[in-house]
């Protein structure tokens, strides 16, 4: 049934096109056709049907010659417009880069298309990846294909964020414009929105899956994943994504567990260890209830719930807010209007007032808030004070984690403290904005593989999400926990089509 | 060693030096792209995505580069950091693509070493030991042309990325002729070790020059920083002029500014370039794109095991095992290539003479340094291809074996030179030897001696002076091909 097509997982379209059943190109089409009827959630900023085409028929014309299809044969994909790829515009959704066509393909999107995935289109995201809600686009919003019910259960009007930084890739996968798609997580990027979409998205170790050719926003903690409907298909496109590269120095060289095959969701003998101060004053009611849901479906998977501490918890989100923005300020140090992008020349002016025109009108609001706290922590004087004393933190919150991990073997939290907000509510109030990362931050600054999974719907018909995180190197044990949750949480509510 | 000092009105002032060196590390590849580093090549085509900073861009670190660094460390006996670090050293300008240079300020790969200078020729042995306080390795910046378009500046990033060491000294130094002494020792091993070429002419080589002047024995005064400085002359004349600014700032009541300041060679002069409050905050920070670098003693063991034998252990060598002078050996391991020609003519023409080398050690110094230098200067049309190892070997085993004079040795090179033939041939055909039979030099002599016999009176007499005359009688009738030390003692015995 081709109108059935885009309800399809990554696994379920990889197998249909392996058996037959239809054939990459009928998919393709069908998510082509989803993506344009879809302008209203400005998702993608732009949308590239025709290599979505032509890698279908690539991989069709395999399977008629009976070669494998690898690992996402036949699954078109969206890619967050913070990887480059080659001859298709590349902008970190800011006017900075508007126009900008790279000549060259980022290391994950080319193993994505070696594994014989297509691209749908570049999704929209938070300018340079910074924000939570897709609000700092210079494109735009994207709004999420959710609406908030009324206390009667109507649905209501107002638009929602679909989280940020990979807002595009939420709200894409939910409004099923795509089933699966590449996202970034720096402080929450991957697993925010996912939470905010009701969809499934891991952040791996950092080193898992290469910077190369990815628009840095904070190189020690940028870390790419995948963003899909369920875990399974994560583990798939994970698996495709990971890898070493000698291009990037912070690459893991170890070789990539087979994810996929290693799925279980039996906890049996596995230590859950819940974090107590995570359980912070005044949270919401239904963050706490889906929590305890979560510890209830795991330890009916079999495992042992073990109370743990993570005693710097309450530095991670300061300490986060420093160190991101410091790396921020000097990596978008590039983007200077000499030799790329965009480049701001008023007559007569010389070098100084190029920099200055190029950068006041090719960065967005929130992106020069973070260069200038970054520039800040950074000075002569205040360095110590800011991005030192943040470095020490950094390094305890990770001995938290690792000390924990001595009792348990993940760590079950909630991944945000709410359900979506709607667009507008914290645009005024930055840290307001900025405290949606708190359940985020401490797994990126210890670099360790956290994922979200739908826990189930609020009161106003929302999706809440819960976080697992691992042991560095443990996606594994993340995957298989998250499955357990996964199957036990039932989730399969998704969003009224209103766009 | 030097009692360098600056006669003030105020009395004597003591100059203290320090100097920063950036060499340019020889290798193919830039720092962290795998871009070629060719000088001279057209503009922007040595460039790679990561030299243009390119969005998403990541430098990997050129293991080729880090090697030469440690082993340049190593050569002036310094600490080699096993676990270093990558900063940012942030500011904007159109030849920094990425708006940061990739330094090492606060964990550098080496530390504290030295390198000893000496002023004498002489006596290269009484050395002064100047420290180092550490050398990093860095990325160079790209270079902007001016002189392209009427209104707009060009960028040319070949040099952007291409890897640096920053050799910084301690403020050793006392005179310009020290500083002088300095930057030519460390070019030597640089050049030895093979880490920099040293050609400063390209830039290869160029120095920070700190300069601040105070009273014997007194307080460090206030220093400026002389930008950018490519000579050897020119440190000297910045260190000159600079030691003597100062003075006559200080002296007219005035402050010594800390300052950075710029070199102009067309006056000899230095103008201030920036000034203290003018200074960037460059809002150094750990590259977070790299992780520390950590070096294992593997690696270590063959950076060590590749140095070859240094300036001052080869000069000692020369003195003790080819029984040199001094002067000699420190004269000829000034310089790579000067040591390289000694050593290969003097391994050929030992072979030759089927000799020790040590027996003909001096004669090949003395040929390698005077005598084949004052030659090649005076033929104007030298072609390098005929200076080959085995013809200055076969010239000096001819000389060695007195088949030929001094004088013919030299006739004979300058033929090599142009012609590039063979000596022994030359020797030969052109009747450039030297007899040294002394039955027929005796012959000859006799005769000389019958034709003059007044002057034979004369000199018999007392008038010693006559002696060159029977030489040069001697010698034109043979022709110019006796051997002078035959016939000189020869006509000794002869004249009583």
């Amino acid at each position: 049934m081709m109108s059935n097509l885009t309800e399809l997982t990554v696994a379920a379209i990889r197998k249909g096109v392996a058996d037959g059943d239809f054939t990459a190109v009928e998919v393709a089409e069908a998510f082509n056709g989803n993506v344009a009827a879809a302008d209203a959630l400005n998702a993608f900023i732009v949308a590239t049907p025709e290599k979505a085409i032509a890698a279908a028929e690539a991989v069709d014309a395999k399977r008629a010659k009976g070669e494998s299809l690898g690992k996402m044969g036949g699954v078109p994909i969206g890619m967050k417009d913070l990887f480059a790829t080659d001859g298709v515009q590349t902008t970190a959704a800011s006017h900075m880069l508007e126009g900008f066509v790279p000549q060259y393909e980022s290391t994950v999107s080319q193993k994505l298309w070696d594994a014989g995935a297509g691209m749908l289109g570049k999704l929209n995201l938070d300018q340079f990846a910074m924000g939570s809600s897709n609000e700092t686009s210079y494109f735009g919003n994207v709004i999420s294909p959710w609406r908030r019910n009324d206390a009667n259960g109507v649905p209501g009007n107002a638009a929602l964020a679909p989280g940020g930084s990979s807002g595009g890739s939420s709200s894409a996968i939910a409004a099923r414009l795509c089933p699966a798609a590449t996202g970034t997580d720096t402080g929450g990027s991957i697993r925010q929105p996912a939470a905010f979409t009701g969809i499934t998205g891991i952040k791996p170790t950092y080193g898992r899956c290469s910077r190369w050719g990815v628009v840095a926003f904070a190189s020690s903690l940028d870390q790419a994943g995948p963003m899909a409907r369920d875990v399974t298909d994560c583990a798939i496109m994970l698996e495709a994504m990971a890898g070493f590269d000698p291009k990037d120095s912070t690459s893991l060289d170890m070789p990539v567990p087979a994810w996929e095959a290693g799925l279980n969701p039996d906890m049996k003998g596995k230590k859950v260890g819940i974090p107590r101060e995570y359980r912070m004053d005044g949270m919401d009611d239904e963050i706490a209830k889906s929590w305890d849901d979560g510890i209830a479906w795991l330890k009916d998977a079999g495992a042992q719930v073990v109370d743990i501490s993570l005693p710097h918890t309450k530095y991670a989100l300061p300490a986060y807010y420093i160190i991101a923005p410091a790396e921020a300020s000097s990596n978008l140090a590039r983007y200077d209007g000499v030799r790329y992008g965009l480049r701001d020349l008023p007559e007569g002016a010389g070098l100084q007032d190029m920099y200055a025109a190029t950068r006041a009108d090719g960065f967005g609001a929130e992106v020069k808030r973070r260069i200038m706290i970054g520039t800040y922590v950074l000075s002569a004087g205040f360095y110590d004070a800011y991005y030192n004393q943040a470095q020490r933190v950094r390094a305890l919150i990770a001995r938290d984690f690792e000390q924990a991990f001595e009792q348990c073997d993940v760590i079950l939290a909630p991944t945000c403290p709410s359900a979506a907000f709607a667009l507008g509510d914290k645009t005024s109030d930055p840290l307001s904005m900025y405290l949606n990362d708190v359940f985020a931050v401490p797994a990126s600054l210890a670099g360790l593989p956290a994922m979200s999974v739908p826990a189930g719907l609020n009161s106003e018909g929302l999706p809440l999400g819960l976080q697992i995180i691992g042991r560095a190197f443990d996606e594994q044990g993340v995957l298989n926990a998250g499955l357990a949750i996964e199957q036990r949480a039932g989730f399969t509510a998704k969003p009224e089509k209103w766009w | 060693m030097s009692n360098y000092t600056i006669q003030g009105a105020t009395g004597e002032w003591e100059v203290v030096i320090g100097l920063e060196v950036h060499a340019q590390v020889t290798s193919n590849a830039k720092l962290f792209s795998g871009a070629a580093t060719a000088f001279g090549a057209e503009p922007n085509t040595q460039v790679s995505l990561v030299d243009a900073a390119m969005p998403g861009m990541l430098p990997v670190p050129n293991r080729e580069c880090i090697r030469q660094a440690v082993r340049t460390g190593m050569a002036i006996d310094a600490q080699i950091n096993k676990w270093s670090r990558f900063d940012r050293k942030n500011y904007f300008y159109a030849d920094l693509p990425q708006g940061y240079q990739i330094s090492q300020l606060y964990h550098p790969l080496v530390g504290e070493g030295h390198l000893d200078i000496s002023l004498d020729d002489k006596n290269p042995d009484a050395v002064k030991r100047i420290g180092v306080e550490r050398i990093h390795v860095e990325q160079d910046a790209g270079k902007l042309m001016h002189d392209q378009h009427p209104t707009m500046s060009y960028v040319d990033l070949n040099r952007s990325g291409v890897a640096l060491m920053e050799i910084v000294s301690k403020p050793d130094m006392r005179s310009p002729a020290e500083a002088g002494a300095y930057v030519r020792k460390l070019r030597a091993i640089l050049r030895y070790v093979g880490s920099c070429d040293g050609n400063m002419e390209e830039g290869s080589m160029r120095a920070d020059v700190n300069v601040s002047v105070r009273k014997p024995g007194g307080e460090l005064g206030t220093r400026t920083e002389t930008k950018n400085v490519n000579s050897v002359r020119f440190v000297m004349q910045v260190i000159e002029y600079e030691a003597n600014r100062q003075v006559d700032v200080i002296e007219n009541g005035g402050a010594v500014n800390q300052e950075t300041r710029l070199f102009d060679p067309d006056t000899g002069t230095t103008r201030t370039m920036r000034s203290k409050e003018d200074a960037h905050d460059y809002r150094y920070f750990p590259d977070p794109d790299l992780l520390p670098l950590e070096l294992d003693d593997a690696f270590l063991d063959a950076c060590r095991a590749s140095l070859p034998e240094l300036p001052d252990a080869k000069r000692l060598r020369y003195e003790n095992e080819l029984g040199m002078t001094a002067y000699n050996a420190g004269q000829l391991t000034m310089d790579v290539d000067v040591y390289k020609r000694f050593e290969d003519i003097l391994a050929a023409t030992a072979i030759k003479l089927d000799k020790p080398e040590k027996a003909v050690a001096t004669q090949v110094a003395n040929w390698v340094l005077s005598v084949a230098p004052g030659v090649k200067n005076a033929v104007p049309d030298v072609d390098e291809a005929n200076d080959t190892t085995g013809a200055n070997a076969g010239i000096l085993a001819l000389l060695a074996s007195d088949t030929v004079s001094g004088g013919q040795a030299k006739e004979i090179y300058e033929i090599v030179l142009k012609t590039g033939r063979e000596p022994e041939e030359i020797a030969e055909t052109e009747g450039l030897k030297q007899n040294s039979d002394t039955g027929a030099i005796e012959a000859v002599v006799d005769e000389v001696l019958a034709n003059n016999a007044e002057k034979v009176a004369e000199y018999r007499g007392g008038k010693d002076k006559l002696f060159g005359f029977f030489v040069g009688q001697t010698m034109k009738a043979m022709k110019g091909q006796g051997n002078p030390a035959v016939v000189n003692e020869i006509l000794k015995a002869k004249l009583g």
